[in-house]
């Protein structure tokens, strides 16, 4: 039948801005679709995104890109100057969203005449408002938890008696749970409702459904209100735990037809009630011994579930729901994985997924390290088996963590296993199975868990298997204890372990006996219909492959980033996709592996052939068994394939690019420190250790501060500054504990010097193609929290020159052919090398984006042996500057001290453009979070060489006529300069008026902390200070050199002087 | 104990024997329904055949009481017959233990009360591409080779074995609908009775001209509707009558074709699954339905005054027919769902609306 629909000629789309905690990946990966989408329907697209690591924000992808704040005055300028016909607000996660609500309300659409497509804006708004949601639900009959909204803390207690402790503490208009909370007491109700009242304008207090089994269903409406569901979910982890937070398998496991059909039947009729156009998200509670359940919650977007259940089913979810905004019908779109099947359909799994998520706790101090109702992860894995154990085994080692399956790594441990298993942390799924191990029951389990029997039965099964393992300890398996084990997804490496034989041993005990995996694929049907694409993964339960292996050309397999992590992100995944669009274009069949749910790379249409399984010897070594490809690319998705290299390489696969040895050569401390010092190279002085005693004497010879790090670095953890002996053993302490297998190293710390970095791409060592970028802050911030400039603005050019020449030497030294990255600290011309890389980096998107020249195009070419070619456009030429600015995401992780160090924090970055620094400088923080304009600001400015260095900015603040608040020591030195103060007791003294209060109270626009110290440990007043700023959502800069080009900006800059220009247009 | 599933075409599929330690035979076909075991098992409509689901984790919440106390429980329970159907299962891996609050006893313990033999760890994905590829074909579950082969079932003979065999009153309201069982699933009993209609279950070749009703359902059930020759001759005059509204489902679609001189032909491998997009002929709605059938009506062998009312948005099949000026009309697919989706059962509110309104349906 022959649409009758009028489609928009241009339509603009918003983004999500940075990666943060709740708002991460998957929004690169739904705004993507969307963009391709509508493109495919000859749309004009414009989008406004800062976050200038992703895909979408990619040349080849949207028409018109602004990387600029997703904020309405700049939304509302952008939509003056383009006149977008529509505009999608469903695609950007809750920030697009929010967004999108203030302009509707501001009328700014209106004016302009511009089509809200999909889901109406009334309907969001009942989806947003709890009061709003729960009435209208109540019209169709459909519970939601009993609540009530209050807009007052005293308020809350009254309503929290008459419903019955515990209660639920919920925020409206909040990403990721935020300010909510589990109250069991009147004083825990009381702290959380006074900190998220903080946060919004009413929260509601709701019926506690402790135990409740938790469910989720992706649903899609057209404008014909035909509805289907393309996924359902089921958290492993009952309620109380956020789904963010929690593990989750899809399809749900323990529920009946009946459940299953009743919650499906409920989904539908609230879609349609409440008029949703597109995609949706609708949450369950169920109770697990009766019929009761109530719908928790809708989010009338995509949302990190739906990218799950896109990935988990093969269903293009947002691509399908871009069209049925555009008002095109489920029955007119084609199925693009089967192409012979149409999308108004429901996926048919013949495997079981398995989410979880990964967390960063223990890279920041202080933070509590339990899980609840607010999110804290930074990213998920997702794994795929034909069983749950295959697929919770595999997922548990995409996680990186350490961990090579469930059971059989000794270096998880738990002081108190019931504490752990009555409060969850992130490590609670092993400590279901080290209880199981320990002999405790299932019930013991089931009464402290919560967790459905089914899965604690599961998880025994694995245990069972571990045991039965250990039997053959030393010696052979037989081939029926090895295939069960293989088909319970454990690895040959866990299960060496477990028998105590080397992981090679047991892959040749393996294959002599034929055990094998097969290789399957996700085809959307169950094999109902022939499926046209290639996504695949691995698993031994099964006997034949899907696909065949006998393609005609070479095929190159480039290995993924993995879940994203503190500091590792959308950045490489925005390297491997273009990293395979230039092997298509080489004439190469493109495979791919990642596991991470959240990417364009495991999008059904980038590669030829898409692996969604582990990456590790094991898998790797099975793909490329079946696949032979010409070679592997490791250099493209971060530190996990990179570190992957020497193992592959040893292994016989063929490493595409700079060689293994090369690799090696860098990454290790010693043969990098002799290399430099054969290239006459200067670093800065260190040694590595095995003792404190070691680690004391060197740094007694050369000075504190020095620094502490093992020696594979993955964004620097265990990383710390150690300015006495006392803390220098305190750190040894912790970072022998990370790794065993590889040494400590301890480094001069150089103080006062800038820190600047190369990115480049060399072909057989000579260097193609360079970008010099500097940071705003002094050595010592972890170059992925630093602020990022390119071109350089206060770089001497003969510092320049030096970083230049030495970037050639060590590409002809280590032969490079393909990405890397040098990281250089300089002080008044000297020039020392702290770390190099020989694969991307995470500032390749943001100077290919700048420059306007790809580098990791260039950089695939490279490893390719195909010839590079550069403009040779020096970036000193640019007109413009561009800044990257690192976003942070202290508030959602309780206690973290948000201060900047060595050991990386930021959970994302966006970068802008401006004609000036400040220009490009300003939108930067301003799409982090930081205002345009402050009327007061709290100074604690640090040590008295600080305080004397931002005396001039003060001034400057004073003329502005921004009122100070201080702590006593900077008011004191500031009355002594002349300058007017509101001092204020420091947080531990008690007094009034006090920095707590004045802070809660609303009064401080912005606090500038500078930290006595590297790294405090004890709860110290600068702590106190800091915390309260981000859990009461104030800007905090906690850096000297970042707060005075703050200053600077604040001053020079105004609103209008922002310009809203396009990435074309610089 | 290992157990092998033999297919017609020779190849094996080995496996760990659950359930009744018993050979059995039977037509092999697939379902990609991802819940619903004990539905699917009851349903009278898999009589003769074996089972293959696609769902690779069969067994998790047990099997609920079979003991069925009144209408409440009737509503719920998930039996579509007082006994399984099939022949035998066949899954990847089999769930041991099971949780759920309704569960009385595993699959494990039900299938081996029935004497139904189940095999565990068959790779029923490729075994699924075998029977997309081949067509549905006959196979044997053997256990060893010494054992003598399962009898066949009776291949001509499967909807006379699981109708009724006398007439029964079901219910006590006012307007009375006849089933004629094929092999009905308790779900049409049940989506009737909600809406306050009493229910004459007659046998499969019962002639229903000496009887009073407001309405005649035909019922789902196995096998070609071709070997249904009475049945097919009663519908015919009652479609002759044309007053009293008839609604067909599945194999009652395919009788309803039959009645009215339509053809009907076997699908490669058929549809089974809880998935299925039927759209309604002339319109853009589309609805996900649930579906269990092996042969199709011939759409453009309809005659005058029929017309197609709903297709199967994947392969164009015909899901559906109706009467142009009567209120006759029949469904391939399962409005009453158990399994599967509850999409379409507002067909039943329009069915029982036409009742007492003779030549109401449009």
């Amino acid at each position: 039948m022959k649409s009758t629909i009028t489609k928009p000629k241009s339509v603009l789309i918003l983004g999500s801005g940075a990666l943060k905690i709740g708002e991460a990946g998957e929004f690169d990966y739904s705004g993507s679709q969307a963009i391709k989408a509508l493109k495919e329907e000859g749309i004009h697209v414009i989008l406004v995104n800062p976050n200038i690591a992703t895909i979408q924000t990619s040349e080849h992808l949207a028409d018109r890109v602004y990387f600029l704040p997703v904020e309405k005055d700049f939304v509302a300028g952008v939509i003056e100057r383009e006149r977008p016909e529509g505009v999608l607000l469903g695609f950007g996660g809750q920030t697009a969203l929010n967004c999108g609500l203030q302009l509707e309300a501001d009328g700014v659409f209106e004016r302009y005449g511009v089509r809200v497509l999909g889901t109406p804006v009334a309907a969001i708004r009942l989806t947003e408002d709890r009061q709003l949601f729960a009435d209208s639900l109540a019209e169709i009959g459909v519970q939601v938890p009993r609540s009530r909204a209050v807009g007052a803390v005293e308020e809350a207690l009254v309503i929290a008696e008459e419903i019955g402790y515990p209660i639920m503490i919920r925020s409206g208009f909040s990403l990721g749970g935020l300010g909510s909370g589990i109250c069991p007491t009147k004083k825990s109700l009381r702290d959380t409702a006074v900190k998220a009242l903080a946060l919004a304008d009413h929260i509601l207090v709701e019926e506690y459904l402790h135990g409740w089994k938790e469910l989720e269903y992706e649903v899609m409406r057209d404008g014909q209100d035909n509805c289907v569901t393309i996924c359902n979910m089921e958290n492993l982890d009952p309620l109380g735990i956020h789904t963010g937070e929690s593990i989750v398998v899809a399809p749900s496991q323990t529920l009946s037809n009946e459940e299953y059909h009743r919650l499906r039947e409920i989904s539908i009729r609230v879609i349609r009630h409440l008029g949703i156009v597109g995609e949706c998200n609708i949450q369950f509670a169920l109770d697990p011994e009766s019929d009761e359940c109530r719908v928790i919650e809708v989010n009338a977007r995509l949302s990190r579930s739906s990218a799950l259940a896109s990935k988990a089913t093969g269903y293009p979810l947002a691509a399908v729901a871009a069209r049925l905004a555009l008002g095109f019908s489920l029955t007119e779109i084609p199925n693009a994985v089967t192409r012979v099947t149409m999308a108004c359909f429901e996926p048919a799994l013949d495997y079981v997924v398995v989410k979880i998520p990964r967390w960063d706790l223990r890279k920041f101090r202080r933070a509590v390290k339990t899980i609840g109702t607010g999110m804290k992860s930074v990213g998920e894995v997702m794994a795929i088996g034909r069983t749950f154990p295959e697929a919770l085994q595999k997922a548990l080692r995409m996680l990186e963590i350490g961990a090579r399956g469930l059971i059989g790594d000794q270096q998880i441990s738990f002081d108190d296993l019931e504490e752990e298993l009555r409060h969850p942390t992130d490590e609670r799924i092993f400590a279901l199975a080290r209880a199981m191990d320990a002999g405790w029951t299932l019930e013991k389990i089931h009464d402290l868990t919560r967790i459905d029997f089914w899965f604690l039965h599961q998880i025994e099964e694995v245990v069972r298997i571990a045991a039965t393992l250990r039997q053959f300890a030393g010696g052979d398996l037989p081939g029926g204890v090895l295939r069960e084990a293989k088909q319970a997804g454990f690895a040959d490496e866990q299960i060496g372990l477990l028998i105590e034989r080397s992981e090679d041993a047991v892959r040749r005990m393996r294959r002599s006996r034929g055990i094998v995996p097969c290789v399957k694929q996700i085809d959307t049907l169950a094999a109902e219909y022939p499926a046209a694409t290639n996504y695949l993964y691995l698993t031994y339960q099964g006997r034949e492959d899907d696909v065949t292996f006998d393609q005609k050309g070479e095929s190159v397999l480039v290995l993924g980033s993995g879940a994203y992590r503190i500091g590792s992100s959308v950045e490489f995944d925005w390297c491997c996709v273009n990293a395979v669009r230039t092997l298509k274009k080489l004439g190469y069949r493109t495979l791919m592996a990642n596991y991470n749910p959240e990417t364009v790379s495991t999008d059904y249409d980038e590669c030829d052939r898409l692996y969604f399984d582990e990456l590790n010897l094991e898998t790797v070594l099975e793909i490329c068994a079946k696949e032979r490809p010409k070679g592997v690319v490791v250099s493209m998705g971060g530190q996990v394939p990179n570190i992957l290299a020497p193992q592959l390489a040893a292994a016989g696969l063929p490493i595409l690019g700079t060689s293994s040895a090369s690799i090696d050569r860098a990454e290790d401390r010693h043969k990098f420190s002799s290399l430099l010092d054969s290239l006459g190279i200067d670093q800065p002085e260190w040694t590595e250790v095995a003792s404190i005693e070691e680690a004391a004497a060197f740094a007694e010879k050369v000075g504190y501060p020095v620094l502490v790090r093992p020696s594979y670095v993955l964004s620097g953890s265990a990383m710390g500054v150690a300015v006495n002996g006392e803390q220098l053993a305190r750190f040894l302490a912790r970072a022998e504990d990370v790794s065993l297998e590889h040494p400590v190293v301890v480094s001069k710390f150089i103080m006062g010097a800038k820190e600047i970095e190369m990115d480049a791409v060399a072909a057989n060592g000579e260097v193609e193609m360079y970008a010099i970028s500097e940071h705003v802050e002094n050595a010592g911030v972890h170059s992925g929290d630093a602020t990022l400039v390119l071109p350089p603005q206060r770089t001497y050019l003969e510092t320049t020159r030096r970083i230049k020449r030495i970037t050639r030497e060590i590409a002809r030294a280590l032969e490079v052919s393909g990405p890397f990255n040098i990281q250089f600290i300089a002080r008044e011309n000297a020039v020392k090398v702290i770390e190099c890389n020989l694969r991307a980096s995470r500032s390749f998107p943001f100077v290919s984006k700048v420059c306007k020249e790809n580098f990791i195009e260039a950089a695939t070419k490279a490893v390719m042996g195909e010839k590079v070619e550069w403009r040779r456009r020096s970036f000193f030429e640019l007109d413009y500057v561009g800044v990257k600015a690192p976003q942070f995401s202290f508030t959602r992780l309780h206690g973290a001290d948000p201060v900047l160090g060595v050991e990386m924090a930021s959970t994302g970055e966006v970068g802008c453009l401006g004609d000036t620094f400040s220009e490009a400088f300003l939108k930067a923080m301003h799409s982090v979070g930081y205002p345009l304009s402050i009327g007061s600001v709290l100074l604690s400015t640090g040590p008295i060489e600080s305080k004397a260095d931002f005396l001039e900015y003060a001034r400057i603040l004073a003329s502005m006529g921004i009122r100070f608040y201080a702590t006593r020591g900077t008011g004191e030195f500031l009355a002594r300069n002349g300058l007017e103060t509101t001092i204020l007791h420091w947080p531990l003294e008690k007094g009034e008026p006090n920095v707590m209060s004045t802070i809660a109270d609303g009064n401080v626009d912005l606090v500038i902390n500078i930290p006595k110290n590297f790294q405090e440990e004890e709860v110290t007043n600068d702590y106190l200070v800091r915390r309260q700023a981000v859990d009461f959502g104030v800007p905090l800069v906690t850096n000297l050199q970042l707060a005075k080009r703050l200053v600077e900006a604040l001053q020079g800059m105004k609103r209008e002087d922002l310009l809203i220009k396009s990435w074309e247009e610089y | 104990m290992r157990a092998t599933l033999l297919l017609e075409d020779g190849s094996e599929w080995a496996g760990e024997l659950f359930g009744g330690c018993f050979p059995a035979s039977g037509e092999v076909v697939f379902n990609t329904g991802m819940v619903g075991y004990p539905e699917s098992l009851t349903d009278p409509s898999y009589s003769g055949q074996i089972l293959v689901l696609t769902y690779p984790l069969v067994g998790n919440y047990g099997v609920p009481q079979s003991r069925i106390n009144g209408t409440a429980d009737l509503a719920r329970s998930p039996f579509e017959s007082e006994r399984i159907h099939a022949r035998a299962l066949v899954v990847a891996e089999y769930s041991r233990h099971y949780s759920h609050w309704r569960a009385a006893e595993s699959l494990h313990a039900w299938l081996d009360r029935e004497g139904i033999p189940g095999i565990t760890g068959v790779d029923t994905r490729a075994l699924t591409k075998r029977l997309r590829h081949r067509g549905t074909m006959k196979g044997r579950v053997i256990l060893s080779d010494r054992e003598s082969p399962a009898p066949e079932p009776e291949y001509d003979a499967l909807v006379q074995l699981v109708s009724v065999t006398e007439p029964t009153i079901i219910g006590s309201g006012r307007q009375r609908v006849a089933l004629i069982d094929c092999g009905a699933k308790a779900g049409i009993i049940r989506s009737l009775l909600q809406r306050g209609v009493s229910v004459l279950r007659v046998p499969w070749d019962y002639d229903l001209s000496s009887e009073r009703v407001d309405g005649v359902v035909i019922s789902n059930g196995p096998g070609d509707p071709k070997l249904c020759g009475p049945t097919v001759e009663n519908v015919r005059k009652l479609i002759e009558d044309g007053s009293i509204p008839l609604f067909g489902i599945c194999l009652g679609n395919q009788i309803m074709a039959l009645a009215a001189g339509a053809d009907t032909y076997k699908l490669k491998f058929g549809h089974r699954g809880q998935n299925q997009p039927c759209m309604r002929v002339g319109s853009r709605r589309c609805h996900i339905t649930s579906q269990n059938h092996g042969y199709a009506v011939d759409d453009r062998s309809l005659p005058e005054g029929w017309q197609p009312w709903f297709f199967n948005a994947n392969d164009g099949t015909n899901e559906g027919i109706r009467h142009r000026d009567k209120p006759l009309r029949s469904v391939q697919f399962h409005p009453e769902a158990r399994p599967g989706p509850v999409d379409t059962d507002f067909l039943f509110d329009e069915f029982v609306a036409m009742l007492g309104s003779k030549g109401g349906g449009k």
